[in-house]
């Protein structure tokens, strides 16, 4: 039950957070606002040992039973790794940007939007239910659009909000079609039942679209190339939320549906390829963009594209343990998923941290770009420290925890170039190593072009008073700082407590979970990933140095290629044409839109009738008719053809009144009094009503429309009228059922009623009377209120008197 | 009989849709007024004509004529009722605010 409730906190407490903004209009809402993730994360935190001890907690809440959709929460080690990431960051971001925020912002909306995205991000990692999951993930999308669209007063910030939701919603969509296809094949919404069919799957012929779909929210969600290019634009949030949701948790939502569905889909070579290339892709062309941003907060946008492109690929390579490859040796491949998820926890602290340190850096001295900063170490030594400490995390150097998952990968990426698989050679560790000294390269820059050189700058720094900022901004950064280097030092009890269960759920088939925790030691010897990272130190300090004269291939095709064009192109291609498409046959005459619905009408009953001409008329049911009738008839017709050739509105109103009380007639002789006596009421009452308009409107002008509209009209109107006439004939020829009129028959012992049509009217279907009444009722005050209301010119006169 | 007055449906539905598709207004409500005495006839007939007696209970004989149809139609010509005179009443209005009698006037009056 507890999981349910930790869901619900942060969605109550987002309601809660406006109506207490009123009352307190200063920063302590963010101190208010701070318990939340505070006491969520320790109650998540206590759950831990029963986890470590193989425990699952698992909950559901009946829901919808018809449809089979329940609220059906599960912690077990993979969710709880997401889960202290939302709650353990949310915290330190929320202390953050009390700091951070000034009092003039809309802080009650901000945190508002912070706690919704911390519902519905944890809502995505401990639902059990894939429509659940899927009403989550899109309640992210949303709330990370209202955040990066927080300062909307700015043009860029709300083009990168409606970017990020254009395609992780297409994401999304493409994933929820992707659930339903499993649904169709295991009947189940649970994605632990699916994973206990996963051996059936293969051989439905929707399990790889299935697969491809779910993957496309997975790459979307996580920023994976060709999709990564809403992340650097997402930088236009406020940087608390940048370090949040667009480093630390939204984006870590695609690696963890990947990791949760390794266990469905990990059997399938193809779901090898993918996710192990675009990863790989992902990671080279992020860590390659990065060094040419002179953005600082562009820069780690792109470094955060690379770095989750790593843990794609990890993930990847991670489940070609599932394959099916006779003699492997399958814990290297398992090492893989767990660097993929130790990496996830490191990068989640040293990327949270140098966002932190970027604001700080933002907020001291109004700039964050590199070619103007320089030389801060002096002023700020505290921060210059934690940004020295993330920065040769992220570069994979000792001793902190970036060196130790760094390792792991290069490792994954040595051991599966032999895994026995086309396509797979010797490039991957070559792709692996080039972009992890381009990630020494960005690396690099953060450090020593923010903080060292360009003494001539100083005096600047000066006389704008940069410092270290108050004690208060910097308890955030410190704490992930102290994290960095702790997890070097003791990364097994990381690897005991929180992934040796997390290792459990991404295999399940695999049993005992301790051989899947490989022990993480700082020294292992001279390994070939330990010369590669010697390489990569070397390669790396040589290209930083000589940046300046190599940086100029970034103007040469194919480097200087935006995808972003692709994007922007087809946005404006797509507004201007729909726009011009729209207003093409939405031209405001309401002639054209009755064309346009009864040519519809037209051409579906004409296809359906097509289909269904073998269908006989039958005339035997018919029963006989006399002369009155027949001459009844034909003055309708003949009255209804009159009208559309006379001149005079007068005579055609009257010629409408004929057929009125003709039709009156008709009840007569088809034996219904009710009706007739109904039908000469109203026909007189409209009647007089049209000849009062008449009163009041001028003469009917000649309308003389161009001969093809009146062709098509006729068209139309002759088409409509035979459709009918055909529709109604096969209707009556081939009766399905009887009818069930005779219940009503039954009227006096069941309402007293000797009137049939009364007691329906009054008893049987007394609601119907009731709210016809009601639309009378509506019809009569349009009518009054039409009449009564003063002309808009009278009005004003009126009110200036 | 059936047939007969399916006939005379089609013949109504003709006229009211092309009074539907003309630009004055009195034309149009014209249309709508046709169109439900056309709809009426049409469900009436889908219950079978003249089957037996009038469904009144005190009416001689054993059979009646199906009685659900009438209830429906006598909704049906109420609220057509009031839908004819809103649309009279709204046409008037639009005549005395732009001094147009018909559609293409009205959308000119907008668009200036």
């Amino acid at each position: 039950m507890i999981i349910p409730i930790l869901i619900l906190v942060p969605f109550l407490a987002s309601l809660f957070v406006p109506f207490l903004y009123t009352y307190v209009r200063s920063k302590k809402i963010g101190w208010m606002v701070l318990p939340v993730p505070l006491i969520l994360f320790v109650i998540l935190s206590f759950q831990i040992p029963s986890l470590a001890s193989g425990e699952n907690l698992f909950h559901t809440i009946r829901w919808l039973n018809a449809a089979d959709i329940h609220f059906t929460t599960h912690l077990d080690g993979l969710s709880m790794i997401l889960g202290l990431l939302i709650t353990g960051m949310g915290t330190l971001v929320v202390m953050y940007s009390i700091y951070y925020l000034s009092e003039r912002e809309a802080l009650g909306r901000f945190y508002m939007y912070l706690l919704l995205f911390m519902g519905s991000m944890l809502g995505v990692v401990f639902s059990d239910n894939v429509l659940v999951l899927y009403v989550f993930w899109e309640l992210t999308s949303v709330s990370s659009f209202l955040l990066i669209a927080f300062w909307h007063q700015r043009k860029n910030s709300r083009a990168g909000a409606k970017k990020a939701m254009l395609i992780t919603v297409t994401g999304g969509i493409g994933m929820l079609v992707g659930f339903l296809m499993l649904h169709q094949m295991t009947g189940t919404y649970s994605i632990q039942e699916m994973i206990g069919m996963a051996g059936t799957l293969p051989t439905y012929d929707l399990f790889i679209p299935a697969m491809l779909l779910i993957l496309l929210g997975a790459f979307t969600k996580s920023a994976q190339f060709p999709f990564h290019i809403w992340l650097p634009d997402a930088m236009e949030a406020p940087t608390p939320v940048s370090a949040y949701l667009h480093s630390a948790t939204m984006v870590k939502a695609g690696i963890y549906l990947v990791a949760r569905f390794i266990p469905v889909f990990g059997e399938s070579e193809l779901w090898f390829y993918s996710v192990t290339f675009v990863g790989l892709l992902t990671l080279l062309w992020g860590s390659f963009n990065a060094v040419r941003q002179n953005d600082l907060k562009a820069l780690l946008a792109y470094s955060t594209i690379s770095q989750l492109g790593l843990i794609m690929s990890l993930l990847g390579i991670g489940s070609a343990a599932m394959l099916d490859i006779p003699g492997a040796d399958k814990t290297i491949y398992t090492a893989a998923a767990f660097a993929g998820l130790f990496h996830l926890i490191n990068h989640s602290t040293f990327k949270g941290a140098l966002f932190m340190i970027i604001g700080i850096v933002d907020h001291e001295l109004g700039t964050r770009d590199i070619r103007k900063l320089g030389g801060l170490a002096v002023f700020m030594p505290i921060t210059f420290t934690i940004a020295l400490a993330g920065s040769f995390s992220m570069a994979g150097l000792p001793p902190f925890n970036g060196f130790l998952s760094k390792e792991l990968f290069l490792e994954a990426s040595l051991a599966v170039q032999h895994l026995a698989l086309p396509g797979v050679h010797i490039w991957i560790p070559i792709v692996a190593w080039v972009a992890s000294v381009l990630t020494f390269v960005y690396c690099m820059i953060i450090v020593f072009q923010t903080f060292f050189g360009r003494q001539q700058q100083q005096p600047a720094w000066v006389d704008r008073g940069a410092h270290d900022p108050r004690p208060g901004m910097l308890v955030a950064p410190s704490i992930l700082g102290v994290m960095i280097v702790g997890l070097f030092f003791f990364p097994n009890v990381l690897g005991k407590w929180i992934l040796k269960p997390a290792m459990a759920a991404v295999y399940p088939s695999f049993g005992n979970p301790e051989s899947l925790v490989p022990h993480i030691a700082a020294w292992h010897g001279l390994n070939p990933a330990l010369w590669m990272t010697i390489g990569i130190i070397l390669i790396g300090t040589i290209l930083y140095i000589f940046l300046r004269q190599w940086r100029r291939i970034y103007t040469i095709a194919p480097f200087s290629w935006k995808i972003d064009n692709i994007y922007a192109l087809l946005l404006i291609q797509l507004e201007g044409n729909s726009y011009h498409l729209t207003n093409k046959y939405m031209t405001g005459h309401l002639h054209r839109y009755f064309t346009y619905i009864l040519l519809f009408f037209i051409a579906m009953m004409g296809t359906a009738l097509s289909f269904v001409w073998r269908l006989a008329f039958n005339f035997s049911e018919d029963s006989v008719v006399t002369v009155n009738e027949y001459i009844l008839v034909m003055v309708m017709m003949s009255a209804a053809v009159a009208i559309l050739f006379v001149n005079s509105r007068l005579i055609a109103i009257l010629l409408n009144g004929v057929l009125g009380f003709t039709v009156a007639f008709l009840f007569v002789v088809l034996r219904a009094p009710d009706l007739a006596l109904t039908q000469i009421v109203v026909e007189t009452v409209t009647t007089v009503l049209f000849l009062l308009t008449f009163r009041f409107m001028p003469d009917w002008k000649k309308e003389r429309p161009r001969r093809p509209v009146k062709v098509l009209n006729a068209f139309i109107a002759v088409a409509s009228g035979l459709i009918v006439i055909i529709t109604a004939l096969m209707v009556q020829g081939n009766r399905l059922f009887d009818p069930i009129s005779k219940y009503f028959e039954d009227a006096k012992t069941l309402t007293g009623g000797g009137n049939i049509v009364n007691a329906i009217l009054g008893d049987f279907r007394a609601f119907d009377t009731m709210l016809e009444i009601v639309v009378l009722l509506i019809g009569g005050l349009g009518v009054y209120v039409l009449i009564k209301l003063k002309d808009k010119k009278d009005g004003d006169g009126n009110e200036n008197q | 009989m059936e047939t007969l007055i399916t006939l005379l449906v089609g013949v109504l539905v003709m006229v009211a849709v092309y009074l539907l598709l003309s630009r004055n207004f009195v034309r149009i409500i014209l249309g709508t007024a046709i169109l439900s005495h056309a709809i009426h006839l049409l469900i009436l007939t889908m219950g079978g004509l003249k089957k037996g007696g009038a469904p009144l209970l005190t009416e001689e004989g054993s059979t009646y004529t199906d009685a659900l149809p009438q209830a429906l139609i006598l909704t049906a010509i109420v609220i057509s009722f009031a839908v004819t005179a809103f649309l009279l009443v709204l046409a008037y209005r639009i005549y005395r605010e732009t001094g147009a009698d018909n559609l293409d006037d009205v959308r000119r009056e907008l668009d200036d």
